[in-house]
């Protein structure tokens, strides 16, 4: 008999007044008992509905019966099948807009906590992590290469290591690990589980070459001359953007790319770093998505007094996940809703002093369906700061495309891919994650790498 | 990791290393930047190319020690090891089709100049150089300028060797005295480039400058690097380092490069104190 409660087990987490003082995971995990009892919420429907709302298809119902059963390395394999980084997704997939809006459960009352049980089961495993069950799938001598080592190139490794190609990832930072590393931050996907993950697909016979930008170092012409058959990019979000507002140029306006990557890869929060950056006291984000929460959240634990978000729409207009929005306001971060920046202010040293905003008010509906917001008149005021986050987005970085012939992209710069395998205009190229579709969610990336993947191995065997 | 092949003291404080990094200088092209970290700690920092070697598989850098990253790579010596080291980055420096261009070193801007006169010169440009110090004790890169210059004049602040003057004294008494110039390469301190930019701009002489800000990728993510070129935001990164003189902004660059001074001298002099007098040499 299925535990009929109607709400999910609440996940245990650090106070949000001490939280928002230091970087370590905020949410902390389930019990063995809590995870079990939540388990048992699942009504093993025949029909499978969260299956569906899964971009890689985890067998759901199976990982979660395992829980219930108290066998977590089962669990573990059965999700593994799918996903090359549960302890990655367990923490930041969208559950609530995936697997978990479509749970029966959800329909009276709140569905299966279906991601805290996917991170219970990843760290369970992590922790303890009996003789590698996974031993090296025999090699069938073809190689790939894999440009980009976050969530659609990780995935696409490992599923490719996993069907015995030889796989080399080539990475342009020092770390592997992609957004996973530069922009996730330490507090909401601690980078030792990111390590650890990278490590698992390294003991499957994944190579990663660190320090070397496609398009740069090498190209991907020198990619197939060195003998890999297939290439499958997943190089990520590029330049991030700017209003085109005045001040942007001013000492202390940051894109959040730039803020986050100080803050996570070169880890400036800590007393030892080498990399410097910008304590502010005041401090406004611009933008209303997940990239907009973790840079919000990580100006606070800088020490910032007052930290704002800045969205030109409504609350609930806005991208983040929920939960990320919850966790910021608990954690004291204000929200300026249908607000919208028009210009940055600065004082006679051009260090940033303020943010001129105009409030907004929703009218008609949009192409993407949601109101678009309209200014209101005569409604200016400044917002006094001493730094702006400008996280509205990105677009694609040029260094590929403009050293690849005959790669097709898009007016925007994205890669154009002929369908889900992420065939792109070349031959045995291949594309997925951000590069394609613009700033995106790590899952679905992870679920292109999964189809880029199962493409390629397609390919190769009818070359 | 990368290891350190030679290791020279240009002067008190600026070194020449050469690196084996054989993907690099496979790629490598005047202009061009890499992106190291001296250690698994430490800050990545944009260092332009001085010079390659194909062949060999070796990039040499030229960087003045001015703090705590340039400080702990030069406290390293040949046979050591750098952490990372990537590149080639940015855009090449355009080389050819110029029949003669004057480039202009400024300080350890010079060790960038460099290898972009002798590519104009092997490229068949006839090559005038003015290269600029604060004072004698300073001086770099001279016999190799004079080896790719038809043309070459040096100048110091104090008059303590060649000329006395600034370099914009130089560029404007070589056309004064009838010399044409396609092109004028600019590569130096920001306030340097700015000065000849003004100048030439008065001459209508097309300018070039390499602007080498702050960054931290290098490969056009984190927009740090931005600059406004002809009212237009640019990255460093991937639409330079090479910006067209006369449409640079240099006072916002000025103003942006000095984020972190605080933060860097305190870093700094916590450090070492030594290198303080030669701090401002550029």
């Amino acid at each position: 008999m299925a535990n009929m409660a109607p709400k999910k087990n609440e996940m245990p987490v650090q106070a949000p007044e001490v939280r928002n003082k230091n970087f370590s995971e905020v949410a902390l995990g389930y019990t063995k008992e809590q995870a079990v009892d939540e388990a048992q919420r699942c009504l093993n429907c025949k029909n499978k509905p969260c299956v569906s709302g899964c971009p890689v298809s985890i067998d759901i119902p199976e990982f979660v019966e395992k829980v219930a059963q108290g066998d977590f390395e089962a669990a573990y394999e059965v999700i593994y099948r799918q996903s090359s980084l549960p302890a990655v997704c367990g923490r930041v997939c969208p559950q609530e807009r995936q697997c978990e809006s479509k749970c029966v459960r959800g329909i009276k009352g709140e569905p299966v906590a279906i991601g805290r049980l996917e991170r219970f089961v990843a760290d369970w495993h992590m922790a303890n992590e009996h003789e590698k069950s996974k031993s090296a799938n025999l090699q069938n001598g073809k190689k790939v290469a894999v440009i980009g080592s976050g969530p659609s190139g990780l995935t696409c490794a490992g599923d490719l290591a996993k069907m015995g190609y030889s796989v080399t990832i080539f990475e342009a930072l020092h770390t592997a690990g992609g957004v996973l590393v530069y922009g996730i931050p330490e507090f909401r996907l601690p980078k030792d589980i990111v390590k650890r993950e990278i490590e698992n697909l390294k003991s499957l016979g994944v190579e990663i070459v660190t320090n070397a930008v496609i398009g740069k170092t090498l190209t991907v012409d020198e990619l197939f001359e060195a003998g890999f058959e297939a290439v499958f990019i997943g190089s990520g979000a590029g330049l991030p953007r700017f209003m085109n507002i005045p001040g942007e140029s001013l000492n202390g306006v940051y894109s959040a790319n730039e803020f986050l990557t100080r803050t996570n890869l070169m880890k400036a929060y800590k007393e030892d770093s080498q990399t410097p950056i910008m304590h502010a006291k005041r401090v406004a984000v611009v933008g209303g998505g997940n990239v907009a929460m973790d840079a919000a959240r990580c100006a606070k634990r800088l020490g910032a007094e007052d930290v704002y978000i800045v969205y030109r729409r409504s609350m609930d207009e806005m991208p983040a996940r929920r939960e990320e929005v919850e966790h910021a306001e608990e954690e004291g971060i204000i929200f300026k809703t249908l607000n919208n920046p028009v210009e940055i202010l600065g004082n006679e040293q051009n260090f940033v002093n303020g943010i001129k905003c105009v409030r907004m008010e929703l009218g008609e509906p949009d192409e993407s369906g949601r109101r678009s917001p309209v200014e209101i008149k005569d409604s200016e005021y400044v917002l006094d700061v001493d730094a702006v986050i400008m996280s509205i987005g990105t677009s694609p970085n040029p260094l590929i495309r403009s050293t690849t012939e005959g790669l097709d992209t898009d007016r925007r710069g994205c890669i154009i891919t002929k369908d889900e395998s992420g065939l792109t205009s070349r031959a045995g190229v291949y594309a997925g994650g951000d590069a394609v579709t613009g700033a995106a969610t790590v899952i679905l990336a992870m679920g292109a790498g999964k189809s880029s993947a199962k493409a390629i191995d397609e390919y190769l065997k009818n070359k | 990791m990368f290891r350190i092949k030679e290791k020279y003291k240009l002067n008190p404080s600026v070194t020449k290393m050469v690196i084996e990094a054989p993907l690099v200088a496979k790629k490598a092209q005047a202009g061009q930047f890499i992106i190291l970290r001296v250690d698994d700690e430490g800050e990545r920092i944009p260092l332009t190319i001085a010079d390659y070697d194909r062949n060999g598989g070796t990039v040499t850098i030229i960087f003045q020690v001015v703090g705590a990253t340039t400080k702990k790579l030069n406290d390293l010596d040949a046979g050591d090891f750098i952490c990372d080291f990537v590149g080639p980055l940015g855009k090449a420096s355009e080389v050819s089709g110029f029949k003669k261009v004057a480039v202009i070193g400024g300080g350890v801007g010079c060790a960038i100049a460099y290898p972009t006169a002798k590519a104009l010169k092997e490229n068949g440009a006839e090559v005038h150089a003015v290269v600029g110090f604060r004072n004698r004790d300073l001086v770099i890169l001279e016999e190799e300028f004079k080896s790719v210059s038809d043309k070459f004049v040096i100048v110091t602040d104090d008059g303590s060797y060649g000329e006395k003057g600034l370099v914009t004294d130089a560029l404007r008494n070589l056309v004064e005295s009838g010399e044409k110039y396609d092109e004028v390469i600019a590569i130096g301190p920001l306030i340097m480039m700015k000065f000849v930019a003004l100048l030439t701009k008065e001459l209508g002489i097309k300018t070039v400058v390499s602007m080498n800000p702050i960054m931290i990728d290098g490969t056009g993510m984190c927009g740090g690097c931005r600059l406004t070129v002809g009212g237009e935001m640019k990255f460093a990164c991937v639409d330079g380092p090479d910006f067209d003189g006369h449409l640079v902004d240099f006072d916002e660059a000025m103003r942006r490069s000095s984020i972190y001074k605080e933060t860097e001298r305190h870093r700094y002099e916590e450090g070492c104190n030594l290198f303080k007098e030669d701090k401002n040499n550029g």
